[in-house]
C-alpha cells in the first residue's frame, strides 16, 4: 500500500513497512549508521542511525514507516545525537587509527568523517581487552570491538549453521569470542568476508596488513555517504 | 644521582641582540601566533611545513614566536593563537601547556597525540612500573653489562602514569585530528583564524590517520 512521510518537511511516496533508514537513502537522505545493512535483518545494536520520528528520538533501522509519519534528519540535534554516539564509541574502545590496518576501508572511521567529529566530548577510556590470535586466518584486536553483533549474526558456519563468533561477559568486561574449531574450517575467502563485515579493525584477516595505499583505500574512493545512497551497502 | 646546587640560565633570559626598531614594529602589527610540541614526534610541525608557499603569503599576517622552528623558547609576548602538538606524558608538558593557556586567546590541538593522546598513549594500557621496567630494567637491546637503572635527576620531569589529551588539562579550543593533520588543513586553520572567520575544516581534509 503506498503512503506519504515527511523527512525534513519533503513528502515521499512509499510502500507501507518499508523501513524508514531505506527510505530514506532511496530518497537521496543519509543517515550514518554502523551495524546496519541493506537487505539484512535489523540489528539495532550501534543506534547510530537515530533520527526523530514524530517529535521522539528513534534507531531508522528499526522502524517501519506508516502513513503520515513525520521525520527530522537535517537538524543539529539530530545531527550532534548522531554524533554523540559515534563519539562514545571512539571514547570506549582503544581506536587508533594511525597504527590500524582497516583505515580507509573503516566504517567507524567513515561516520566519524561524516559526522565532522573531531574529538570526542567523552574522556577516553583506554580499554584493555586481550587480543586473540590462536584462529588460523582471524585475528580478533577485542579493544576495537563496538559490539555491533554483525559478525555474531551474519557469519556463520556453512556445514552445520552455528555461530563463529559470539560475546562474552556484560557491561564493562564483555568482549567478543572466536570458535577457534569452527573459524579454522573457513577458507580465505571466508575470512575475508568476515573481515570485511567488521564495521572497525576488530575482525581482521591475517595476511592482509596495509594491502592499499593512502588514496586509494576502500573510502578514498567513494566516501561511505556515496556508497549508501546508491544502495551499495 | 645526586642533586647539585644550580648555576644555571634559562635559555629564555640569555643575552641577545635586539632586533632594529622597523622590523620590530612591523611585527608588532601582525597577528602573533606560537607553537609548541609536548609529548608527539613533531610530525605535525613538519606537516605544517607541506603548506610551501602559501606560507608566505600567511606570514604577512602572522609573526610565529615561540616554536620549534624559530628556536624561541619561551613566548616573548601574548599571543592570539596557540598551535599545541603532542599529549601530556610529564610534569613540564603540564607547565608548558598551562602557560600557554595563559598566554594565549585561542588554543588548538593539533594531531592525534594532542587530540587523544595518540602513539604515545598505548603505554596506558600497562603500568608505568611495568614501561619502566621494560625500557630500562629488562630491555631486549641492553648491553650484557649494562647498568640497570631507571633515569632519575631533579632536571628530569617526572612521568605522569597515564598520557592524557591536552583538553584534560586544560580548555582547548578547537581541535585537528590527523597523525599528522595534512598541511591543507593547517594552512585552512590557520588562514581562517587569520582572516578573522569562523574556523572550518571541510570534511574531505579531516583525516584520522
Amino acid at each position: 500500500m503506498s503512503i506519504t512521510i515527511t523527512i525534513d518537511n519533503k513528502e515521499i511516496k512509499t510502500d507501507i513497512g518499508a523501513t524508514l533508514i531505506d527510505v530514506a537513502a532511496d530518497n537521496g537522505i543519509f543517515i550514518p549508521r554502523l551495524c546496519y545493512m541493506r537487505g539484512k535483518p535489523c540489528l539495532g545494536t550501534c543506534r547510530v542511525c537515530s533520527v526523530k520520528v514524530n517529535g521522539w528520538m528513534a534507531a531508522s533501522c528499526t522502524i517501519p514507516v506508516q502513513d503520515g509519519m513525520i521525520v527530522e534528519v537535517d537538524t543539529s540535534e539530530v545531527k550532534d545525537i548522531q554524533k554523540a554516539l559515534v563519539e562514545t564509541l571512539f571514547s570506549e574502545g582503544t581506536h587508533n587509527c594511525p597504527s590500524c590496518e582497516k583505515s580507509g576501508r573503516c566504517d567507524l572511521q567513515a561516520m566519524g568523517y561524516e559526522t565532522d567529529m573531531m574529538v570526542s566530548r567523552f574522556p577516553y577510556r583506554f580499554t584493555e581487552r586481550n587480543k586473540e590470535n590462536a584462529a588460523n586466518l582471524i585475528w580478533l584486536e577485542r579493544d576495537r570491538c563496538i559490539f555491533c553483533q554483525r559478525c555474531v549474526n551474519f557469519i556463520q558456519d556453512e556445514e552445520t549453521g552455528q555461530k563463529i563468533f559470539s560475546i562474552s561477559g556484560r557491561g564493562p568486561s564483555s568482549r567478543i569470542e572466536i570458535d577457534k574449531e569452527l573459524a579454522d574450517k573457513m577458507n580465505k575467502k571466508q575470512a575475508r568476508a568476515a573481515s570485511d563485515i567488521c564495521p572497525v579493525g576488530c575482525i581482521i584477516d591475517k595476511e592482509r596488513g596495509y594491502d592499499h595505499a593512502m588514496g586509494v583505500r576502500k573510502y578514498d574512493i567513494t566516501s561511505i555517504r556515496e556508497r549508501i545512497l546508491k544502495g551499495e551497502q | 644521582m645526586s642533586s647539585i646546587e644550580k648555576k644555571e640560565i634559562a635559555s629564555h633570559e640569555l643575552p641577545k641582540t635586539e632586533i632594529d626598531a622597523e622590523t620590530m614594529a612591523k611585527r608588532d602589527e601582525k597577528i602573533q601566533v606560537a607553537m609548541i610540541a609536548l609529548c608527539g614526534c613533531w610530525g605535525c610541525t613538519l606537516s605544517f611545513l607541506d603548506m610551501d608557499e602559501r606560507m608566505i603569503d600567511l606570514l604577512q599576517k602572522v609573526n610565529i614566536t615561540r616554536s620549534s622552528l624559530t628556536d624561541i623558547k619561551r613566548i616573548p609576548t601574548r599571543c592570539a593563537i596557540g598551535f599545541v602538538e603532542g599529549g601530556i606524558a610529564n610534569e613540564e608538558n603540564i607547565e608548558t601547556l598551562i602557560h600557554f593557556r595563559e598566554n594565549c586567546d585561542i588554543l588548538i590541538s593539533v594531531g592525534a597525540c594532542a587530540v587523544w593522546g595518540g602513539v604515545p598513549s598505548m603505554r596506558n594500557l600497562v603500568s608505568l612500573e611495568d614501561c619502566f621496567t621494560e625500557a630500562y630494567l629488562e630491555s631486549p637491546t641492553m648491553l650484557p653489562d649494562q647498568k640497570k637503572v631507571i633515569p632519575f635527576h631533579e632536571d628530569l620531569p617526572p612521568i605522569t602514569n597515564k598520557v592524557y589529551p591536552c583538553h584534560e588539562v586544560v580548555k582547548m579550543d578547537y581541535f585537528l585530528p590527523g597523525c599528522p593533520p595534512e598541511g591543507e588543513a593547517i594552512f585552512k586553520v590557520l588562514d581562517d583564524l587569520a582572516n578573522g572567520r569562523e574556523v572550518d575544516l571541510p570534511r574531505a581534509i579531516n583525516r584520522f590517520d
